[in-house]
């Protein structure tokens, strides 16, 4: 990866405190993973950047690398890696997601 | 491009000997699914760790040959 992805993905994850590196964008997202994790989120109330790896083949493939993990998408919270889709649905439903949005001071719905 | 139901099985068995190994093909095309995984490996370590047993039980094939696998993990 070169260095100038890599900082590009470390002031995402600094500037904004929910990081969705995700296919497509909020509103149009591109793959149905991407689209489920938006949804939820959306449904959370929570204010989250969304950042479209679809723009850049560098960044596509630099996420990856980055986070040592092998799909898109994937969730940063205040600069912690939570996980890809099936883990943030599995902390959606049994109330994790929310209790981390908590602990971590980050404004969502109740 | 697609990945056979077996070889998948085989792979995490390979890497995960005493997994449990459910997978389903999702949409019937070869290329979308969901696995669940059973093992007393995971014990003690967070889900992205063991996530990411997985996906390395996968050599790799996971985003590429692979396109689409929902894994759940279960100690």
């Amino acid at each position: 990866m070169d260095q100038v992805t890599k900082d590009l993905i470390n002031n995402d994850i600094k500037n904004n405190d929910v990081c969705l590196f995700m296919k497509g964008t909020p509103d149009a997202p591109q793959c149905g993973f991407s689209m489920a994790i938006s949804n939820m989120l959306k449904i959370l109330e929570v204010n989250y950047k969304g950042i479209n790896v679809l723009e850049t083949q560098s960044l596509r493939e630099g996420i990856k690398e980055f986070s040592d993990w092998p799909t898109i998408p994937q969730i940063y919270i205040k600069g912690e890696f939570i996980g890809g889709c099936d883990i943030v649905k599995e902390m959606y439903e049994n109330g994790e997601l929310k209790k981390i949005l908590k602990d971590k001071n980050i404004k969502h719905k109740e | 491009m697609a990945m056979d139901l077996k070889e998948i099985e085989i792979l995490i068995k390979e890497a995960i000997p005493d997994a449990i190994v459910d997978i389903q093909d999702l949409a019937g095309d070869g290329n979308h699914y969901s696995a669940t995984v059973t093992s007393n490996k995971f014990s003690g370590k967070s889900k992205i760790e063991q996530h990411k047993m997985v996906y390395n039980s996968l050599k790799g094939k996971m985003g590429n040959e692979l396109h689409a696998l929902a894994i759940k993990t279960k100690e």
